[in-house]
């Protein structure tokens, strides 16, 4: 037990963790987006900035309580991304992703040449409000929004458009309405990821939420597997402990990063747990194990 | 008021260095078009490619003193068997995938090259030798740079090239009938992976010139210049209507000039952001950019 306790208060295993949580509830937002409503958004970090950005502000500026700010990070972002989406989800596919990566480009750029935000020069001394047992503790309600929303009506709305936008709007669902309210809610999970990252690294940079921050979201989203929970929480904690693992091979760590990220997708194109349904294999195994209850009492009977 | 007049006299000078600008981009965007175009895929592989195509003529510049015209060919030489290696290795097991996995392996491409470049060639910037004499040609009050007159006559050679192949030869009919469909075009007994191929082979061609063209044009490359650049080129073809030939080079050609333009206006911090306003704005008022097809919505 005690050993249990040291190893979660080692300061770089806690940020390493707490860090992993911030980046899940990040994804899961994406995860809402992409996964649940299939829309594509290559920027996502830029709402995350969006959060971040406000909540520090907050932080530095008014004696408002952490929590709050970080709460109304996540409706700036939502906010935010439910202005892009009214004009630009009437675009498909890869038009809304370009629409979207641009959009995450200009917040940089705007951030980059702003006085309030730092510059590129950053903001610094946010304090350190963030710690595991907050994220945690988030981490867990938004999984639990994730599943109520994927069994609701909204939900179950969001799967049609997924699967086939034209036969949902054919069967009554207003899809622009739908798509901008899951992308409204997927930006403000990424703003809420934003204000909890601002407060756990106590620094900001505009650089640190560029594409390559929007791919690699997209990444914790596809590799574990899109369109599922577990998915998105395995490969948002393997990719984000991955690098950490990999600190030993050194400058060539990122080479073995993406070298992985093509044989991953050529080998399991679906992402890891992409179509494992969980309840069919629990129940697949509950199944079996009756079937050899039942045998052995058959034979016992003989 | 006084800046508006200085832009105004500036305005035919601000055009000749935008059209040089943009005929680079548009080089590149080539590239993404066509691509996307056969097989909907954006390849974010193609910035690195462009960027490889610079160290490649840096490279033999600095080692073999070739003239830049050797090098340009160097370049090409060097990046179209890649391109037809990484379409062969990372985006052919992947045909007929989810729409997200192609893309995903695009990323992975993409990084591992970068990642490769920086760990041989170091992450910073590099000095292009001046290979172009630096003479200045006056046409009225607009100066041509003779860099800018390389610029604009091998990009407008490649290009006027590209139209020949694709209009003209039979290759060329076959890539467009691959990206009108490609199972009708296997129908027709067309090879679908020698197209897919020589159009990845085409585009790598392009944006190795490209690469060289602005390496010599900015004097400066590094192993990340090829994302922001990629991007922007990507959203060049979008503008211009993804898939569309004409669309990218007038996508790019017309990027380039708004970039410029909006530097002399005095938008110079926001310069990579106008490509992205500009990209915003033309899909809200046409979705399928200016030269682009409506999209048919079929059940």
């Amino acid at each position: 037990m005690e050993s249990i306790i040291g190893f979660f208060n080692d300061p770089y295993i806690n940020q390493v963790l707490t860090l992993t949580g911030v980046y899940l509830i990040t994804a899961l937002g994406l995860h809402l987006i992409t996964g649940i409503t299939g829309q594509f958004s290559f920027g996502h970090a830029g709402f995350m900035s969006i959060g971040a950005y406000t909540a520090a502000l907050l932080s530095l500026h008014l004696d408002t309580p952490f929590i709050l700010n970080v709460f109304i990070g996540g409706l700036a972002a939502g906010l935010a991304g439910m202005l892009l989406g009214f004009p630009s989800l009437r675009l498909t596919g890869d038009y809304l992703g370009i629409t979207t990566l641009g959009f995450a480009e200009i917040v940089r750029i705007v951030f980059i040449n702003l006085d309030i935000t730092g510059g590129a020069r950053g903001l610094a001394g946010i304090p350190k409000n963030t710690n595991l047992t907050i994220v945690l503790l988030l981490v867990v309600l938004s999984i639990i929004c994730m599943y109520r929303i994927h069994n609701s009506r909204f939900g179950r709305a969001l799967t049609a458009i997924r699967e086939d936008e034209l036969a949902a709007e054919a069967i009554g669902i207003n899809t622009l309405i739908y798509k901008v309210k899951a992308f409204a809610t997927g930006t403000f999970f990424a703003g809420i990821g934003g204000g909890l990252y601002a407060h756990l690294i106590q620094y900001l940079n505009p650089s640190d939420f560029g594409v390559s921050r929007s791919f690699e979201l997209l990444n914790f989203v596809v590799l574990g597997g899109l369109g599922s929970v577990p998915g998105t929480i395995l490969g948002t904690t393997v990719l984000t402990l991955a690098p950490e693992f990999l600190r030993f091979v050194k400058e060539y760590r990122m080479l073995i990063y993406s070298a992985l990220m093509v044989t991953m997708m050529i080998f399991r194109p679906h992402g890891l747990l992409g179509g494992v349904n969980f309840r069919k294999l629990f129940l697949d195994l509950v199944n079996r194990r009756l079937a050899r209850l039942a045998k052995t009492k058959d034979v016992g009977g003989k | 008021m006084e800046q508006i007049q200085t832009f105004f006299q500036l305005l035919p000078q601000q055009l000749v260095n935008g059209i040089t600008l943009g005929a680079t981009y548009a080089l590149i965007a080539l590239g993404y078009t066509m691509v996307y175009g056969i097989i909907q895929l954006i390849n974010f592989a193609h910035g690195e490619v462009y960027m490889i195509g610079a160290f490649v003529g840096l490279l033999m510049v600095v080692y073999f003193k070739v003239n830049f015209f050797v090098a340009i060919l160097c370049a090409i030489l060097v990046c179209v068997p890649l391109a037809v290696l990484i379409e062969r290795v990372a985006y052919r097991p992947l045909r007929g995938s989810t729409r997200l996995a192609p893309l995903i392996s695009a990323l992975g491409v993409s990084l591992f090259l970068q990642t490769l470049m920086t760990l041989l060639m170091g992450p910073n910037a590099q000095g292009f030798p001046q290979i172009v004499k630096d003479t200045i040609y006056t046409v009225g009050t607009v100066k041509f740079s003779l860099v800018q007159v390389v610029i604009l006559v091998v990009s407008s050679t490649l290009m006027v090239t590209l139209h020949m192949i694709v209009k003209f030869t039979k290759v060329g009919k076959a890539m467009r009938a691959t990206s009108e469909s490609y199972e009708t075009a296997n129908l027709m007994g067309i090879n679908i992976n020698r197209i897919i191929s020589f159009t990845f082979a085409i585009g790598a061609a392009l944006a190795g010139a490209g690469g060289v063209l602005v390496g010599m044009y900015f004097n400066s490359i590094h192993p990340m210049m090829g994302v922001i650049v990629g991007l922007k080129c990507f959203c060049a073809a979008v503008l211009g209507g993804i898939g569309s030939i004409p669309g990218a080079m007038l996508g790019g050609v017309f990027l380039g000039v708004a970039e410029v333009m909006g530097v002399a206006l005095g938008f110079g911090t926001y310069r990579d952001a106008i490509a992205f306003a500009l990209l915003i704005l033309v899909l809200l008022l046409k979705p399928t950019g200016i030269l682009g097809k409506p999209i048919q919505r079929k059940v």
